[in-house]
């Protein structure tokens, strides 16, 4: 299974990313420039955290217009898998491949600590290794990751079991239904503001993050 | 040329945070009369075009592939001067 990480200008996640699959999961990752037009030979594709051409107008909004996009627009027609952490999950939102957006935290500060997610639908290819309604730590770090959707769109996603990670205890950005990390209809779409790259190596402070990049492997090579 | 100015705004659906925030402090300040501050932001779109329907339609376009978010955010357009 080869995976793609994409640099957009601005992503400071990009290294943990291709670190978590690379190094720690000996899985086979290249960087991929937001210049290129194609992702052809790739079976997945991560859209990494960071600030992608400095969060100006809104989060992801400048990035969704990048030469990458319908490549991976490509990739998830295809059925091939799609992750997108922190501002890749709002670059998601912003292409239109996940419902809803991304709003300042109500709290209008940055967030950064560590916070606990229930695992909610452990039916996707990215949350097969982890436990039905499983407790993890998983670090936030974010100053717009306040889940929005309307009234009909929250209700589609939890009648289709899209909700894939819940906040547990604590809200930290008064997201809508406490919403985490939400996938597509089809289930290969996957965005989540919390970062499990940071959290793959008992150093890290944790492993919680681990099961993902292991779920995403095993489904890599059965399909 | 004509310049448009175009305002962007959470839905009113839509919890503003910086509004609240704003108008907590104002009514800090004593003015109780204050019930609420909107935070928006403005874009100043100077087109070489001096057909008001053609600019409008420009405009609109802009705002709604790039410049608004439609899942939280709606826009007013308002023409600011023609054939400046």
């Amino acid at each position: 299974m080869k995976i793609a990480v994409v640099v957009f200008p601005g992503s400071n996640c990009d290294i943990d990313m291709y670190e978590a699959f690379h190094t720690v999961c000996k899985a086979d990752i290249e960087y991929v420039s937001y210049k290129e037009k194609s992702l052809d030979g790739f079976d997945a594709v991560v859209l990494p955290g960071g600030f992608s051409y400095g969060d100006y107008l809104r989060t992801g909004a400048i990035a969704r217009f990048s030469n990458i996009i319908p490549a991976v627009e490509k990739m998830a027609e295809e059925g091939k898998l799609v992750l997108g952490v922190c501002n890749g999950f709002q670059i998601l939102t912003e292409m239109g491949l996940l419902p809803g957006a991304l709003k300042k935290n109500d709290s209008l500060q940055f967030v950064c600590k560590t916070v606990t997610l229930e695992v909610e639908n452990t039916h996707t290819p990215f949350t097969t290794e982890y436990e039905d309604k499983e407790l993890i730590r998983i670090p936030i770090a974010h100053g717009d990751g306040s889940y929005y959707a309307d009234e009909d769109v929250l209700a589609e996603l939890e009648n289709n079991h899209q909700v894939v990670f819940r906040y547990h205890g604590e809200n930290p950005n008064g997201s809508l239904h406490d919403i985490a990390g939400i996938c597509n209809k089809e289930g290969n779409v996957l965005g989540m503001m919390p970062h499990p790259e940071r959290a793959v190596e008992k150093i890290l402070g944790g492993t919680d993050g681990l099961p993902l990049f292991k779920s995403l492997l095993k489904a890599g090579v059965q399909a | 040329m004509t310049t448009v100015r175009i305002y962007v705004t959470y839905k009113p659906s839509v919890f503003d945070p910086q509004g609240a925030a704003i108008t907590d402090s104002v009514n800090s300040l004593g003015h109780d009369e204050v019930k609420k501050i909107v935070v928006g932001k403005f874009f100043d779109i100077t087109l070489d075009e001096d057909n008001l329907d053609k600019v409008k339609a420009d405009v609109k376009d802009i705002a709604e592939s790039l410049l608004v978010n439609f899942n939280m955010e709606t826009y007013k357009i308002k023409v600011l001067e023609e054939n400046a």
